[in-house]
C-alpha cells in the first residue's frame, strides 16, 4: 500500500486531466491558453506536448462559440472539458450553458443530452478588481439542468473531474484561483475517483455548524482552530456540491448543535447562503437556537486595493466574530 | 431625567452586587419592566423601574457593589408628569397605601416574568422548557434579553437553583437570623392566640377541589390566605409598615407567604394586593412564588412591599407557633397543622379539623385587642367558606 | 399496562418536583417528608405530574396512600389492575 502523498491543486487539477485524456479517447480538452500557454493557471501545462493539438485545442478568445463547440461536441459523442478561463469571461456564454446545456435533454425530451464537462477559475482575492473577481457559483446552482461542484481540497480536485466527466448531463466544475498554490494529501492508493453528491464533514464539532465551500472552507477551518480556543466547537461542512445542495449533512449537524454560520463569497443578497439558510430554517426551525449566520461579501464591486478587497470578502476575523455572536458571546 | 437608585430590598440591607443589566442604552422600558438582577444576602432579586422612558447611561457595571439609595442609571422619562421614577423611602405619615397596586409591576396572567415584554426565546430553546415543563414565561433571559438553549438548562433540573452566582446558604441563614434577632430585640411582640374550627373550610375545600382538574386543585394554604387578608381588612394595625417611628397603615394587603428553602432558611416574598385576586390567581402566585424562591429569581418590590406576613407550619408538624415579625412590618400571623382534634359544639364533644392561629404584633402600634379583633374576623370567614371565593 | 417499573416512575415524578434528590437514596417505605423536605405544593405537583406520566388522577382522599414511594406504587398499581379488569 503506497503511502499518501502531497502535490498541490493545481498539480492535481493536471493529473485529474491526465487520466480522463489517457483513460478516454473521447475526452478532450478546449479552452484560451490551454494548449502552447499550458493553461492561465498552468493546469495543463506539458498536456499539449504529450496528448497533440486534437485533443488539447487553443480557441479564440470567444466564450459563447467554444463552449457552443463544446456542446456540440459533447451532443456528437465527444467528452469534452471546456475550461473557462474565470467565471468572470462565462458570463459571454451564459446563453449556451443555461439555455442550451442545461436544457437540451429536456427540450428533447430525453432524446439528447449533453455530457459536458466545464472548468471555470473563480473568487477573489489577487487584486484583480471588479471585473475579474466574482463568486458566482450562485447563478449556476440555481439553474436545474446544471450539476455544480467546488473542490476545496487536493483530494475533491483530483478525483471530481472523472466523475464529472462519467455524468451524462453538464457539470460545471469551479477551482477558486486561491487553491492552485495549496498542499494536500492524497490517499496513496486506490481509485481517486470522488463522488459529487455529498457534503463532507471536514472537523467536527458540538457548538456551531460553519458552512463554506470552495476558497472558504481553508478560512472556515482556521476561524474553528480560533474559535476553539475561545471554547468554542465548530463543526466545518465543506457543502462539495452546490447543485444539488446535500441538506441531510447539514440538516444533521444542526440538530446537534443548533446553530449556523453560513461563509460565501458571493454577494450576500441572493447568495447560495441565502438559498442554505431557507433550507435550515424550512428543515431544522426547531433545532435552532439562534438565527442562521452569513458571512459574505460586501455588496460592492469587489475593490483592487488590497485592504479594500479583503475587506470587502470573507476572512477569518469576519468568520470568527460571527460564531461569536451566534453563541451569544 | 431619572435616576434609577440601589433600593433597599430588606430590612436591614446596605449595599447589593449588581449582577447584570438587563436593559442596554437606548432601550424604552415601561413601569414595572425588570431592569436589572442584583445579588443581596438573601437571594437574587430582579429589580423593576417604575416609571416609561428610555435607558440613557448605565453608571454601575456587573460586578460592583452598590450602597442602597446610589444611582446606578440614568433613564430619559418620557412621562409628562413627574412621576417618582423610584422607590423612595417614605417619609410621610400618609396611609401607606399612596403607593397603591397600580403602581407596582401588575402581576401578569401567570407564570409572569418580565412585565409585559414580548418573549423572546428561541425556538430550540422553547422546545426544550417544554421538554423539561418549564413555562417559558417564567425563565430568565440572558444579558441580551434572549431566552436560548442555555438560560432553559440553567433552570431545568439537574441544575442548581439558579442565580446568576450561587449565594450559600449559609450566608442567607446568617442573614436571617441577623433580621430575626435585630427584629427580636427592636420590636416589642405580644402573641395572641385562637383555636378555630376549619372544619366547614376544610370540607367546602373537599368538595371545590372534587369539581376541578388535578391541575386546577388548590392547596389549603389558599383559603387560608384569603381568609387572612380579609380579615386584616378589620385589624389595620396589623396590615403595615413602621418606618422612621411611625406607623403607616397600608390600604391594601401585600401578605407575605414565608416560604422554606430547600436546604434550610425561610424566605417570606409577598403576593400582591391579595384582595384583588381569585382563589385561582392565588394558587397560581404560589405556586409561582414557591418555584420562583427555589429558582432564587424573586423581584425587588415582592421583598419590600410586604404589608404583613403569614407563616403556616405544614402537615404532620406542631400544633401552634410564635413566629418572629418581619421588619418593618408590623404583625405576622401564624398557622399550625390543621388537625382532627376534641371540639365542643352545642354542648357535645365531636371531633373536627381545627387550627390555632397565633398572631404576633408590634406593641408599639397595637395591642392585644386588635389581634383579636383580626381573629374574630378570621373565625367568622373560615366559617362561611362559600364566602371565600 | 405490563412490566411497568412503577417505581422509576414515582420517582421520575418525585426528581421532576425535586430535582436535588435525583441520586439520593430514597427509603421507599418511609413516607417522603419525613425523609427529605417534602411539602403540600410539593406533594400536589407530584400528583400533578403522575397524572401527567399516568393519566390517573389521585382523589385528595387517597392522598395519604402515596405518602411513600411503596405506597406510590402499591396505589398506582392497583389503579392499574382496576382499570384492567374493566
Amino acid at each position: 500500500m503506497k503511502s499518501g502523498r502531497r502535490i498541490t491543486y493545481r498539480e492535481a487539477v493536471r493529473e485529474a486531466l491526465r487520466e480522463a485524456l489517457v483513460k478516454d479517447e473521447r475526452v478532450f480538452l478546449m479552452g484560451e491558453d490551454v494548449g502552447r500557454y499550458g493553461g492561465a493557471y498552468a493546469c495543463s501545462r506539458g498536456l499539449l506536448e504529450e496528448f497533440g493539438e486534437d485533443r488539447i485545442r487553443d480557441t479564440p478568445l470567444s466564450e459563447s462559440a467554444f463552449v457552443g463547440a463544446g456542446i456540440g461536441a459533447a451532443l456528437g459523442g465527444m467528452r469534452p472539458i471546456v475550461e473557462i478561463m474565470t467565471v468572470n469571461f462565462s458570463l459571454l456564454a451564459l446563453d449556451q450553458i443555461v439555455n442550451t446545456a442545461a436544457t437540451l435533454r429536456h427540450m428533447s425530451g430525453g432524446q439528447f443530452s449533453v455530457p459536458l464537462v466545464i472548468r471555470m477559475a473563480t473568487g477573489a482575492g489577487r487584486q484583480l478588481a471588479a471585473q475579474h473577481s466574482h463568486s458566482l457559483e450562485c447563478w449556476y446552482a440555481h439553474v436545474p439542468g446544471l450539476k455544480v461542484v467546488s473542490p476545496a481540497t487536493v483530494q475533491d480536485a483530483r478525483g471530481m473531474l472523472w466523475t464529472a466527466l462519467c455524468d451524462p448531463d453538464p457539470v460545471v466544475i469551479f477551482e477558486h484561483a486561491n487553491l492552485y498554490n495549496d498542499e494536500g494529501e492524497l490517499p496513496g492508493d486506490g481509485d481517486p475517483a470522488v463522488d459529487i453528491s455529498r457534503s463532507a464533514i471536514r472537523r467536527a464539532g458540538n457548538d456551531v455548524t460553519l458552512v463554506g465551500y470552495g476558497g472558504s472552507v481553508k478560512k472556515a477551518l482556521t476561524a474553528a482552530e480560533r474559535a476553539a480556543s475561545d471554547g468554542i466547537s465548530c463543526e466545518v461542512i465543506d457543502l462539495r456540491v452546490l447543485r444539488p445542495l446535500d441538506d441531510a449533512t447539514i440538516i444533521t449537524s444542526i440538530a446537534k448543535t443548533h446553530r449556523a454560520v453560513i461563509v460565501d463569497e458571493g454577494w450576500r443578497s441572493g447568495s447560495l447562503s441565502a438559498e442554505i439558510s431557507a433550507r435550515i430554517q424550512e428543515q431544522s426551525f426547531f433545532e435552532l437556537d439562534a438565527p442562521v449566520t452569513r458571512v459574505c461579501s460586501a455588496e460592492v464591486p469587489i475593490p483592487y486595493p488590497k485592504h479594500l478587497e479583503d475587506a470587502a470578502t470573507p476572512q477569518v476575523e469576519g468568520i470568527v466574530a460571527a460564531v461569536r455572536t451566534v453563541m451569544r458571546k | 431625567m431619572i435616576e434609577f437608585r440601589m433600593p433597599s430590598l430588606g430590612a436591614d440591607m446596605e449595599a447589593g452586587t449588581l449582577l447584570e443589566w438587563l436593559k442596554k442604552p437606548g432601550d424604552a422600558v415601561k413601569r414595572g419592566d425588570i431592569i436589572a438582577v442584583v445579588e443581596t444576602q438573601k437571594a437574587a432579586m430582579e429589580l423593576e423601574i417604575f416609571a416609561d422612558g428610555v435607558i440613557d447611561r448605565l453608571l454601575v457595571k456587573p460586578g460592583a457593589r452598590v450602597p442602597v439609595g446610589d444611582v446606578m442609571a440614568i433613564i430619559r422619562s418620557s412621562d409628562t408628569a413627574s412621576v417618582p421614577a423610584v422607590k423612595e423611602p417614605i417619609r410621610s405619615t400618609e396611609p401607606f397605601g399612596g403607593l397603591d397596586a397600580s403602581t407596582v409591576a401588575p402581576p401578569s396572567a401567570l407564570p409572569s416574568s418580565s412585565a409585559g415584554q414580548e418573549l423572546r426565546i428561541t425556538p430550540a430553546a422553547r422546545r426544550r422548557a417544554l421538554e423539561l415543563a418549564l413555562e417559558p414565561a417564567s425563565l430568565l433571559p440572558g444579558p441580551d434579553g434572549i431566552i436560548g438553549l442555555q438560560e432553559v438548562e440553567a433552570a431545568g433540573p439537574g441544575a442548581m437553583p439558579t442565580r446568576a452566582k450561587g449565594i450559600a446558604n449559609a450566608e442567607m441563614r446568617a442573614a436571617i437570623a441577623g433580621a430575626m434577632a435585630r427584629s427580636n430585640s427592636e420590636i416589642p411582640h405580644y402573641y395572641v392566640s385562637s383555636t378555630i374550627d376549619v372544619s366547614r373550610t376544610m370540607t367546602w375545600l373537599a368538595a371545590e377541589n372534587a369539581k376541578r382538574s388535578i391541575a386546577d386543585r388548590l392547596l389549603y394554604t389558599v383559603p387560608m390566605i384569603r381568609a387572612v387578608a380579609r380579615a386584616l381588612t378589620k385589624a389595620p394595625e396589623l396590615n403595615g409598615r413602621f418606618i422612621d417611628g411611625h406607623f403607616q397603615p397600608s390600604t391594601v394587603v401585600n401578605l407575605g407567604i414565608a416560604i422554606a428553602l430547600r436546604g434550610g432558611g425561610l424566605i417570606a416574598p409577598a403576593i400582591i394586593d391579595v384582595n384583588r385576586l381569585s382563589l385561582d390567581e392565588i394558587m397560581q402566585r404560589l405556586r409561582d412564588l414557591v418555584a420562583r424562591v427555589r429558582g432564587g429569581r424573586l423581584r425587588g418590590s415582592e421583598m419590600t412591599e410586604g404589608t404583613t406576613t403569614l407563616t403556616m407550619l405544614g402537615e404532620d408538624t406542631a400544633d401552634w407557633i410564635m413566629p418572629i415579625i418581619y421588619p418593618p412590618q408590623t404583625a405576622i400571623i401564624g398557622f399550625g397543622r390543621v388537625a382532627d382534634r376534641p371540639w365542643i359544639t352545642e354542648g357535645r364533644i365531636i371531633s373536627a379539623k381545627t387550627v390555632t392561629v397565633t398572631v404576633a404584633g408590634d406593641h408599639r402600634v397595637s395591642d392585644g385587642r386588635a389581634a383579636a379583633t383580626f381573629l374574630n374576623r378570621l373565625d367568622q370567614i373560615l366559617q362561611e367558606p362559600d364566602t371565600l371565593c | 399496562m405490563l412490566n411497568v417499573d412503577f417505581a422509576a416512575l414515582v420517582k421520575a415524578s418525585l426528581f421532576s418536583v425535586a430535582p436535588d434528590l435525583e441520586g439520593e437514596a430514597i427509603d421507599p417505605d418511609v413516607p417522603f417528608r419525613d425523609q427529605f423536605e417534602f411539602d403540600s405544593m410539593d406533594f400536589l405537583n407530584f400528583i400533578i405530574d403522575l397524572h401527567r406520566r399516568t393519566g390517573i388522577a389521585v382523589a385528595e382522599p387517597d392522598y395519604s396512600q402515596l405518602a411513600s414511594l411503596a405506597g406510590a406504587v402499591r396505589y398506582l398499581k392497583s389503579q392499574i389492575d382496576s382499570q384492567g379488569a374493566e
